[in-house]
Protein backbone atom coordinates (compact mmCIF):
# COMPACT_ATOMS: atom_id res chain seq x y z
CA UNK A 1 0.00 0.00 0.00
CA UNK A 2 1.34 3.57 -0.75
CA UNK A 3 2.14 5.51 2.40
CA UNK A 4 0.00 8.55 1.45
CA UNK A 5 -3.03 6.24 1.41
CA UNK A 6 -2.29 5.21 4.76
CA UNK A 7 -2.37 9.18 6.00
CA UNK A 8 -5.65 9.82 3.65
CA UNK A 9 -6.81 6.78 5.62
CA UNK A 10 -6.29 8.61 8.61
CA UNK A 11 -7.79 12.15 7.69
CA UNK A 12 -10.62 9.92 6.30
CA UNK A 13 -11.69 8.35 9.32
CA UNK A 14 -11.40 11.84 11.14
CA UNK A 15 -13.28 13.77 9.10
CA UNK A 16 -15.87 10.68 9.37
CA UNK A 17 -15.73 11.06 13.08
CA UNK A 18 -15.95 14.96 12.74
CA UNK A 19 -19.23 14.21 10.62
CA UNK A 20 -20.70 11.69 12.99
CA UNK A 21 -20.89 14.45 15.36
CA UNK A 22 -22.20 17.24 13.68
CA UNK A 23 -25.03 15.10 12.51
CA UNK A 24 -25.58 13.72 16.33
CA UNK A 25 -25.09 16.86 17.11
CA UNK A 26 -23.87 16.10 21.14
CA UNK A 27 -22.21 18.98 21.31
CA UNK A 28 -23.61 22.37 20.40
CA UNK A 29 -22.93 22.82 16.33
CA UNK A 30 -21.39 25.89 16.73
CA UNK A 31 -18.52 23.98 18.35
CA UNK A 32 -18.29 21.08 16.15
CA UNK A 33 -18.08 23.24 13.50
CA UNK A 34 -14.78 25.16 14.72
CA UNK A 35 -12.95 21.66 15.07
CA UNK A 36 -11.22 21.32 12.32
CA UNK A 37 -9.24 24.57 13.00
CA UNK A 38 -9.01 23.21 16.41
CA UNK A 39 -7.41 20.45 15.01
CA UNK A 40 -4.89 22.03 12.57
CA UNK A 41 -4.02 24.56 15.21
CA UNK A 42 -2.63 21.42 17.67
CA UNK A 43 -1.20 19.76 15.18
CA UNK A 44 0.96 22.79 14.20
CA UNK A 45 1.67 23.50 17.65
CA UNK A 46 2.67 19.96 18.09
CA UNK A 47 5.08 20.71 15.29
CA UNK A 48 6.89 23.48 16.53
CA UNK A 49 6.69 22.30 20.05
CA UNK A 50 9.04 18.85 19.07
CA UNK A 51 10.72 21.46 16.82
CA UNK A 52 11.60 23.82 19.95
CA UNK A 53 12.06 20.35 22.01
CA UNK A 54 14.47 19.25 20.01
CA UNK A 55 16.65 21.75 19.60
CA UNK A 56 16.45 22.47 23.83
CA UNK A 57 17.97 19.17 24.35
CA UNK A 58 20.06 18.73 20.78
CA UNK A 59 23.16 16.10 21.99
CA UNK A 60 25.91 18.38 21.29
CA UNK A 61 29.75 16.70 22.00
CA UNK A 62 32.44 19.57 21.77
CA UNK A 63 34.69 16.86 23.66
CA UNK A 64 34.48 14.56 21.08
CA UNK A 65 36.38 17.00 18.88
CA UNK A 66 39.07 17.60 20.93
CA UNK A 67 39.49 13.40 21.37
CA UNK A 68 39.67 13.62 17.16
CA UNK A 69 42.19 15.99 17.40
CA UNK A 70 44.41 13.40 19.55
CA UNK A 71 43.37 11.09 17.66
CA UNK A 72 44.83 13.15 14.14
CA UNK A 73 48.28 13.89 16.00
CA UNK A 74 48.75 10.00 16.96
CA UNK A 75 47.41 8.74 13.57
CA UNK A 76 49.88 11.46 11.63
CA UNK A 77 53.17 10.14 13.82
CA UNK A 78 52.34 6.52 13.10
CA UNK A 79 51.78 7.17 9.20
CA UNK A 80 54.71 9.24 9.05
CA UNK A 81 56.76 6.27 10.57
CA UNK A 82 55.46 3.90 8.59
CA UNK A 83 56.44 6.04 5.49
CA UNK A 84 52.82 7.18 4.09
CA UNK A 85 52.94 11.03 2.65
CA UNK A 86 50.84 12.85 5.15
CA UNK A 87 52.33 15.82 5.25
CA UNK A 88 51.46 19.06 2.92
CA UNK A 89 47.85 18.88 2.00
CA UNK A 90 45.46 20.60 3.76
CA UNK B 1 29.04 -15.66 24.91
CA UNK B 2 30.84 -19.21 22.79
CA UNK B 3 28.83 -18.82 20.03
CA UNK B 4 29.18 -15.53 19.96
CA UNK B 5 33.03 -15.79 20.15
CA UNK B 6 32.84 -18.17 17.12
CA UNK B 7 30.34 -16.08 14.80
CA UNK B 8 32.66 -12.52 15.40
CA UNK B 9 35.57 -15.58 14.39
CA UNK B 10 33.12 -16.51 10.65
CA UNK B 11 31.90 -12.95 9.63
CA UNK B 12 33.99 -10.57 7.90
CA UNK B 13 33.08 -7.21 7.36
CA UNK B 14 33.72 -5.33 4.65
CA UNK B 15 33.72 -1.09 5.02
CA UNK B 16 33.09 0.63 1.85
CA UNK B 17 34.08 4.22 1.87
CA UNK B 18 33.66 6.66 -0.91
CA UNK B 19 36.48 9.11 -1.40
CA UNK B 20 36.75 12.42 -3.47
CA UNK B 21 40.30 14.62 -2.45
CA UNK B 22 40.71 13.17 0.61
CA UNK B 23 44.51 12.10 0.50
CA UNK B 24 44.66 13.08 4.34
CA UNK B 25 41.46 12.02 6.04
CA UNK B 26 41.62 8.29 4.26
CA UNK B 27 44.84 7.44 5.78
CA UNK B 28 43.69 8.88 9.52
CA UNK B 29 40.37 6.60 8.98
CA UNK B 30 42.45 3.32 8.02
CA UNK B 31 44.94 3.59 11.08
CA UNK B 32 41.71 4.63 13.36
CA UNK B 33 40.01 1.53 11.86
CA UNK B 34 42.95 -0.74 12.50
CA UNK B 35 43.12 0.73 15.65
CA UNK B 36 39.65 0.31 16.48
CA UNK B 37 38.99 -3.30 15.15
CA UNK B 38 41.73 -5.25 16.71
CA UNK B 39 40.55 -9.14 16.39
CA UNK B 40 37.35 -8.94 14.22
CA UNK B 41 38.07 -10.20 10.23
CA UNK B 42 37.75 -7.36 7.61
CA UNK B 43 38.42 -5.02 4.48
CA UNK B 44 38.36 -1.67 3.37
CA UNK B 45 37.28 -0.79 0.45
CA UNK B 46 37.99 2.96 -1.24
CA UNK B 47 35.52 4.09 -3.81
CA UNK B 48 37.50 6.91 -5.50
CA UNK B 49 36.31 9.32 -7.85
CA UNK B 50 39.29 9.88 -9.60
CA UNK B 51 40.46 12.53 -7.14
CA UNK B 52 42.85 15.25 -8.56
CA UNK B 53 44.66 15.45 -5.44
CA UNK B 54 46.42 12.35 -5.05
CA UNK B 55 44.18 10.11 -2.59
CA UNK B 56 44.96 7.16 -4.46
CA UNK B 57 48.75 7.34 -4.13
CA UNK B 58 48.00 7.75 -0.72
CA UNK B 59 45.68 4.08 -0.98
CA UNK B 60 48.95 2.72 -2.29
CA UNK B 61 50.98 3.59 0.29
CA UNK B 62 48.61 2.35 2.27
CA UNK B 63 48.80 -0.97 1.23
CA UNK B 64 52.16 -1.39 1.67
CA UNK B 65 51.66 -0.77 5.27
CA UNK B 66 48.72 -2.71 5.81
CA UNK B 67 48.37 -5.01 3.05
CA UNK B 68 46.67 -5.30 -0.29
CA UNK B 69 44.03 -8.07 0.76
CA UNK B 70 43.10 -5.66 3.90
CA UNK B 71 42.55 -2.17 1.75
CA UNK B 72 41.13 -2.47 -1.75
CA UNK B 73 41.08 0.43 -4.15
CA UNK B 74 38.47 0.23 -6.39
CA UNK B 75 38.94 3.67 -8.29
CA UNK B 76 36.13 4.79 -10.58
CA UNK B 77 37.13 7.48 -13.14
CA UNK B 78 35.34 10.42 -11.96
CA UNK B 79 32.74 11.75 -9.94
CA UNK B 80 29.58 9.54 -10.15
CA UNK B 81 27.61 9.95 -6.84
CA UNK B 82 27.15 8.42 -3.84
CA UNK B 83 24.35 5.73 -4.45
CA UNK B 84 26.06 4.39 -7.41
CA UNK B 85 29.41 4.24 -5.14
CA UNK B 86 28.12 2.24 -2.94
CA UNK B 87 26.89 -0.52 -5.54
CA UNK B 88 30.18 -0.06 -7.30
CA UNK B 89 31.95 -0.87 -3.74
CA UNK B 90 29.34 -3.86 -3.27
CA UNK B 91 30.41 -5.79 -6.50
CA UNK B 92 33.94 -6.37 -4.89
CA UNK B 93 32.92 -6.87 -1.56
CA UNK B 94 33.56 -10.05 -0.04
CA UNK B 95 31.98 -10.16 3.68
CA UNK B 96 28.73 -11.37 5.01
CA UNK B 97 28.75 -7.98 6.31
CA UNK B 98 29.17 -4.47 4.97
CA UNK B 99 29.99 -1.28 6.93
CA UNK B 100 29.14 2.44 4.91
CA UNK B 101 31.03 5.29 6.37
CA UNK B 102 32.05 8.66 5.89
CA UNK B 103 36.35 9.63 4.87
CA UNK B 104 35.63 12.72 6.42
CA UNK B 105 36.85 11.44 9.96
CA UNK B 106 32.50 12.76 11.11
CA UNK B 107 32.11 8.99 11.67
CA UNK B 108 34.82 7.67 13.84
CA UNK B 109 35.90 4.23 13.73
CA UNK B 110 35.86 3.53 16.96
CA UNK B 111 32.09 3.13 17.21
CA UNK B 112 32.83 -0.16 14.74
CA UNK B 113 32.51 -1.99 17.34
CA UNK B 114 29.21 -1.32 18.88
CA UNK B 115 28.27 -1.95 15.59
CA UNK B 116 29.27 -5.16 15.65
CA UNK B 117 28.28 -6.01 19.08
CA UNK B 118 24.82 -4.71 18.35
CA UNK B 119 24.39 -7.03 15.23
CA UNK B 120 25.78 -10.13 16.80
CA UNK B 121 23.06 -9.57 19.64
CA UNK B 122 20.15 -8.61 18.43
CA UNK B 123 20.55 -10.35 14.87
CA UNK B 124 19.67 -6.97 13.09
CA UNK B 125 19.71 -6.78 9.39
CA UNK B 126 20.91 -3.26 10.20
CA UNK B 127 22.58 -1.29 12.92
CA UNK B 128 22.29 2.39 11.63
CA UNK B 129 24.35 5.01 13.78
CA UNK B 130 21.99 7.71 15.27
CA UNK B 131 23.17 10.96 16.91
CA UNK B 132 20.08 12.30 18.13
CA UNK B 133 19.71 9.50 21.26
CA UNK B 134 21.47 9.49 24.64
CA UNK B 135 25.50 8.90 24.25
CA UNK B 136 24.95 10.35 20.61
CA UNK B 137 25.61 13.89 19.71
CA UNK B 138 26.53 16.16 17.16
CA UNK B 139 29.57 18.95 16.86
CA UNK B 140 30.25 21.76 14.87
CA UNK B 141 26.62 22.75 13.59
CA UNK B 142 25.48 26.47 14.56
CA UNK B 143 21.53 27.32 15.37
CA UNK B 144 19.91 27.57 11.57
CA UNK B 145 21.79 24.03 10.81
CA UNK B 146 20.49 22.37 13.99
CA UNK B 147 16.77 24.02 13.50
CA UNK B 148 17.05 22.73 9.93
CA UNK B 149 18.03 19.55 11.15
CA UNK B 150 15.24 18.93 13.98
CA UNK B 151 12.28 21.01 11.24
CA UNK B 152 13.20 18.50 8.89
CA UNK B 153 13.15 15.20 11.43
CA UNK B 154 9.71 16.10 12.76
CA UNK B 155 8.65 16.50 9.69
CA UNK B 156 9.43 13.36 8.42
CA UNK B 157 8.61 11.37 11.39
CA UNK B 158 4.97 13.01 11.21
CA UNK B 159 5.00 11.59 7.74
CA UNK B 160 6.94 8.87 6.95
CA UNK B 161 6.27 7.01 10.33
CA UNK B 162 10.68 5.27 9.50
CA UNK B 163 10.99 3.92 13.32
CA UNK B 164 14.01 4.92 13.54
CA UNK B 165 15.67 8.22 15.24
CA UNK B 166 18.50 9.35 12.39
CA UNK B 167 17.25 9.28 8.80
CA UNK B 168 19.76 11.05 7.10
CA UNK B 169 22.81 9.30 8.82
CA UNK B 170 24.98 7.75 6.75
CA UNK B 171 27.18 5.16 9.11
CA UNK B 172 25.43 2.04 9.29
CA UNK B 173 25.96 -1.98 9.20
CA UNK B 174 23.80 -4.25 6.53
CA UNK B 175 23.92 -7.54 6.16
CA UNK B 176 25.26 -7.96 2.54
CA UNK B 177 22.53 -9.40 1.17
CA UNK B 178 20.01 -7.14 2.66
CA UNK B 179 22.27 -4.11 1.66
CA UNK B 180 22.14 -5.35 -2.40
CA UNK B 181 18.18 -6.06 -1.92
CA UNK B 182 17.49 -2.67 -0.90
CA UNK B 183 19.80 -0.71 -2.56
CA UNK B 184 18.53 -1.99 -6.08
CA UNK B 185 15.36 0.02 -5.48
CA UNK B 186 17.09 3.43 -4.51
CA UNK B 187 17.01 6.31 -7.21
CA UNK B 188 17.89 9.68 -4.70
CA UNK B 189 20.65 11.34 -4.76
CA UNK B 190 22.67 13.10 -1.73
CA UNK B 191 21.79 12.48 1.35
CA UNK B 192 18.32 11.95 0.75
CA UNK B 193 19.78 8.54 -0.65
CA UNK B 194 20.35 8.09 2.80
CA UNK B 195 16.60 8.27 3.84
CA UNK B 196 15.62 6.47 1.31
CA UNK B 197 17.46 3.53 2.18
CA UNK B 198 16.63 3.29 6.01
CA UNK B 199 12.68 3.92 5.02
CA UNK B 200 12.40 1.10 2.19
CA UNK B 201 14.15 -1.10 4.52
CA UNK B 202 11.84 -0.36 7.28
CA UNK B 203 8.90 -0.74 4.63
CA UNK B 204 10.29 -3.84 3.37
CA UNK B 205 10.24 -5.15 7.32
CA UNK B 206 14.01 -5.68 7.71
CA UNK B 207 15.06 -5.64 11.06
CA UNK B 208 16.80 -2.31 12.44
CA UNK B 209 18.45 -1.68 15.19
CA UNK B 210 20.41 1.45 16.29
CA UNK B 211 23.76 2.71 18.20
CA UNK B 212 24.38 6.56 19.30
CA UNK B 213 26.70 7.86 17.79
CA UNK B 214 29.18 11.23 17.78
CA UNK B 215 29.08 13.16 14.93
CA UNK B 216 31.77 15.95 14.20
CA UNK B 217 31.69 18.05 11.37
CA UNK B 218 34.06 18.20 8.77
CA UNK B 219 37.59 19.83 9.98
CA UNK B 220 38.57 21.18 7.09
CA UNK B 221 35.95 23.11 4.37
CA UNK B 222 32.76 23.88 5.30
CA UNK B 223 29.35 21.18 5.04
CA UNK B 224 26.76 22.96 2.56
CA UNK B 225 23.07 23.57 3.50
CA UNK B 226 21.47 25.73 0.91
CA UNK B 227 17.98 26.74 0.10
CA UNK B 228 18.37 24.03 -2.36
CA UNK B 229 19.56 20.91 0.13
CA UNK B 230 15.98 22.02 1.45
CA UNK B 231 14.02 21.80 -1.90
CA UNK B 232 15.30 18.42 -2.33
CA UNK B 233 14.82 17.27 1.07
CA UNK B 234 11.15 18.07 0.38
CA UNK B 235 11.61 16.42 -3.10
CA UNK B 236 12.63 13.24 -1.15
CA UNK B 237 10.23 13.61 1.28
CA UNK B 238 7.18 13.88 -1.26
CA UNK B 239 8.57 10.75 -3.43
CA UNK B 240 8.79 8.25 -0.52
CA UNK B 241 5.32 8.96 0.70
CA UNK B 242 4.20 8.15 -3.19
CA UNK B 243 6.14 4.72 -2.67
CA UNK B 244 4.48 1.30 -2.30
CA UNK B 245 4.98 -0.29 0.74
CA UNK B 246 5.82 -3.57 2.20
CA UNK B 247 3.55 -5.77 1.11
CA UNK B 248 3.68 -5.31 -2.38
CA UNK B 249 7.31 -5.05 -2.68
CA UNK B 250 8.29 -8.35 -1.35
CA UNK B 251 5.18 -10.16 -3.14
CA UNK B 252 6.64 -8.64 -6.79
CA UNK B 253 10.39 -9.49 -5.65
CA UNK B 254 11.46 -10.41 -9.23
Amino acid sequence: MKHIIKIITLLVAISAFWIGLLQASVIPSSHTWLLPIYFIVSLGCYGLLMVGVGLMRFPTCPQEALLLQQDIVEAKDFLKQKGVDVGGSD
Amino acid sequence: MEGQQKNKEKNKYSIIVPTYNERLNIALLVYLIFKHLRDVDFEIIVVDDGSPDGTQEIIKQLQQVYGEDRILLRARPRKLGLGTAYVHGLKHASGNFVVIMDADLSHHPKYLPSFIKKQLDTGASIVTGTRYVKGGGVHGWNLMRKLTSRGANVLAHTLLWPGVSDLTGSFRLYKKSVLEDVISSCVSKGYVFQMEMIVRASRKGYHIEEVPITFVDRVYGSSKLGGSEIVEYLKGLAYLLLQWSAIRNISSDK
